[in-house]
């Protein structure tokens, strides 16, 4: 693409949503910057979770459909342990250790043997999501878990310029994001598993050839991608709540964040995140009943000018 | 592309295909002395006709004429319905080599055209327009839906293949749901009956079963003659080597675009079927758990042959409604979800494989003998 042709994209893209912000500001500011807000708390839950999905992607080319169900897993642990203990930090804890060890399980036990077959694993990920709601389904019943939030984040900020008051929790989100992707990228880029792990996205073989186990660093990013999964969980069972169908609705959300932002870019899922989040939220605060195509609309956008994501590569 | 150099290319690649290609000469030639071309080709038609096809074709004729009212609607016509949606899974994957999972979407479309054209319990939104001519409108719509998804997953290979179809699926059904102007939303359409034509009511099980069979038979038998025609033989060049079918000329894109309407068609047709033997469409019959289940079937049943998705659609049928009395009804979800894990851990050409494992077993045992 020349340069002339990327502004005009630029133009054609940015300038109708730059006058869309311009009308939603002049018209109600509060809604639009509340909003807005709200869209980036919800973003930071999509990111956390969907960066455990690209991670796992990015070194195994292993799309894992069960993601949702470890997500579910996590807000259940979460929920009883906070309700049994009374700690918040605790029930984060335990559901990224909970989901953390249930993938552990599912690389060690399964995915070993099928190295390489990524269509069945994909097919035995469907298999293992399938059966695991149930079985969640049959063990906590259908009802709905709503979590509260921890006496120290529970009510409102108040006297902020222009919102005037906003929830503690989900200014915590926001902050837990934040935090989650620095440690990702500190992980990612400044240890030694990380290193490997990089290596492993970028060539497998050769990795493998340097006299890596290979089979240990899969391991470790699959725990930690199934954890980010069972931690989103826990922070998912206060901000919105643990009912069997939430699994799909999240593992949609990591489906299309990754498509738009790349498959295996911790980054791209940042940025995809992002916007999926706020696209919804905006939807549902302006167009109620067309919110999803919003989300439609995006990732067809993305396909048919970058089939792979916005910071997606050749796999 | 426009419609004319579409046409072109695809004309292009089949014939220098068919040039290229050899069909062997069948070995069972019935050389019978002064016969025409014709009748030679229709006795050769019949050598390669087996005892098997035989009873099973007389079987799933004479099927209704035994069974009670029950099996034939329940068991036999939802089987026959279902198989011919999961059919277009089955020839999607198994020769194109694109599994996706959004043609129970394609199909919901068609049913959700048949309840808007046609006539159903929501009067106010309904045009009741004759039957005909609201099927005729959902199988055009569904086509032109299933091509459109067809357009933009084929941009992706293998598995984002499945992750673009389901993410489209998905926004489909909230789509459903939250629309009421036209998709009615959580409620859908209730009573889509089928018509009667002639005085015969195609609501009663055994008019409906014959409905459905001639239809499943119809896509079975297309579907193999596609699979055996230049297109198909493309098809399959591009599921094994996408670069160099391109490389020789062939328009890659095209085809696969190709593939996913000549699926919708399926889907679509079996959508209409569905939809009448439910007598309603809801935004539940394209939700994901019927787009996973269709994946279940194809999967189930094998991917190899398109007999693969009605002896898949048969098995699933019987497990969803007889695995009641094995165990707990609320349970059926365990049961197909750890079939379907047994199946593509073990067998992954599904049934087909493990009837193709025993054969070969058995030949080679009677081999070793003799």
């Amino acid at each position: 693409m020349t340069r002339n042709a990327r502004w005009i994209w630029a133009a054609v893209l940015g300038l109708p949503l730059l006058a869309f912000a311009c009308w939603g500001i002049w018209d109600n500011e509060r809604l639009f910057f509340v909003t807005l807000l709200n869209g980036l708390t919800l973003a930071s839950l999509y990111f956390i979770v969907a960066s455990g999905f690209t991670l796992v992607f990015g070194l195994m080319r292993n799309v894992n459909l069960a993601h949702g169900s470890l997500y579910l897993l996590g807000g259940y642990v979460g929920y009883f342990v906070a309700e049994w203990s009374g700690y918040y930090v605790l029930a984060l804890a335990v559901g990224f250790l909970a989901a953390a060890l249930v993938g552990l399980v599912m690389q060690v036990a399964v995915f070993r043997f099928m190295q390489g077959e990524e269509l069945r694993q994909t097919m035995v990920t469907i298999g293992l999501s399938i059966v695991m709601a149930d079985l969640m389904l049959w063990i906590v019943s259908a009802q709905v878990h709503q979590m509260s939030a921890p006496d120290w984040l529970l009510g409102p900020i108040r006297d902020l310029p222009i919102i005037r008051a906003y929830s503690k929790f989900r200014i915590s989100l926001l902050v837990i994001g934040v935090i989650i992707g620095v440690l990702l990228w500190l992980f990612l880029n400044r240890t030694r598993v990380g290193m490997m792990i990089r290596a492993g996205v970028d060539d497998r073989a050769m990795l493998a050839a340097t006299g890596v186990n290979v089979n240990l660093v899969f391991a470790i990013t699959f725990a930690i991608g199934a954890g980010l999964a069972g931690f989103g969980g826990v922070i998912g069972a206060v901000e919105l709540s643990m009912v069997p169908g939430e699994d799909v609705r999240l593992l949609l959300a990591c489906l299309i964040v990754v498509i738009v932002g790349g498959m295996g870019s911790v980054v791209g899922a940042a940025i995809g995140a992002t916007i999926l989040g706020v696209a919804e939220t905006f939807g549902l605060a302006y167009t109620p009943t067309y919110s999803v195509v919003f989300t439609f609309v995006i990732l067809v956008l993305v396909l048919a000018f970058r089939p792979r994501g916005i910071l997606g590569r050749p796999a | 592309m426009s419609a004319a150099q579409w046409r072109h290319a695809m004309n292009a690649g089949a014939g220098r295909l068919a040039m290229g290609r050899r069909v062997p000469a069948p070995a069972a030639t019935v050389r019978v002395p002064g016969a025409t071309p014709a009748e030679r080709r229709y006795l050769s038609l019949l050598a390669h006709i087996k005892a098997r096809h035989v009873v099973v074709l007389l079987f799933v004729l004479a099927y209704p004429m035994f069974a009670t009212p029950f099996l034939t609607y329940q068991i036999g016509a939802q089987s026959l319905a279902l198989g011919l949606i999961v059919l277009s899974l089955t020839f999607l994957g198994g020769s194109g080599g694109m599994i996706s999972l959004a043609q129970m979407s394609v199909a919901g479309v068609a049913g959700y055209m048949l309840a808007i054209f046609g006539s159903s319990g929501e009067p106010a939104i309904s045009f009741g327009w004759p039957w005909w001519v609201a099927a005729t409108i959902a199988v055009v719509i569904a086509i032109a839906a299933g091509t459109a998804v067809g357009w933009l997953s084929v941009r992706t290979e293998g598995i984002y293949t499945i992750m673009i179809t389901l993410a489209v699926g998905v926004a489909f059904y909230h789509l459903c749901l939250q629309n009421y102007s036209i998709f009615n939303g959580f409620q859908g359409f209730q009573r889509v009956y089928a018509p009667t034509i002639l005085g015969i009511n195609f609501r009663d099980p055994m008019p409906f079963y014959y409905l459905a069979l001639g239809c499943a038979l119809g896509g079975y038998f297309l579907v193999k003659y596609v699979l055996r025609s230049p297109f198909g033989i493309a098809l399959e060049g591009i599921r094994n080597n996408a670069r160099r079918m391109n490389a020789l000329g062939f328009a890659v894109t095209a085809h696969r675009v190709a593939a996913y309407a000549f699926a919708a068609l399926l889907a679509a047709i079996g959508g209409l079927l569905f939809t009448w033997y439910n007598g309603l469409i809801t935004p539940n019959s394209v939700g994901t758990s019927w787009l996973i289940n269709v994946l279940i079937i194809a999967i189930l049943g094998g991917l190899r042959h398109p007999i693969g998705p009605f002896i898949g659609a048969i098995v699933f049928v019987l497990l969803q409604n007889f695995a009641i009395d094995l165990i707990d009804r609320e349970r059926f979800n365990l049961v197909i979800g750890g079939v379907f894990l047994a199946i593509v851990l073990f067998s992954p050409d599904g049934l087909i494989g493990i009837w193709a494992t025993v054969k070969s077993k058995l030949i080679t045992q009677r081999g070793g003998k003799s």
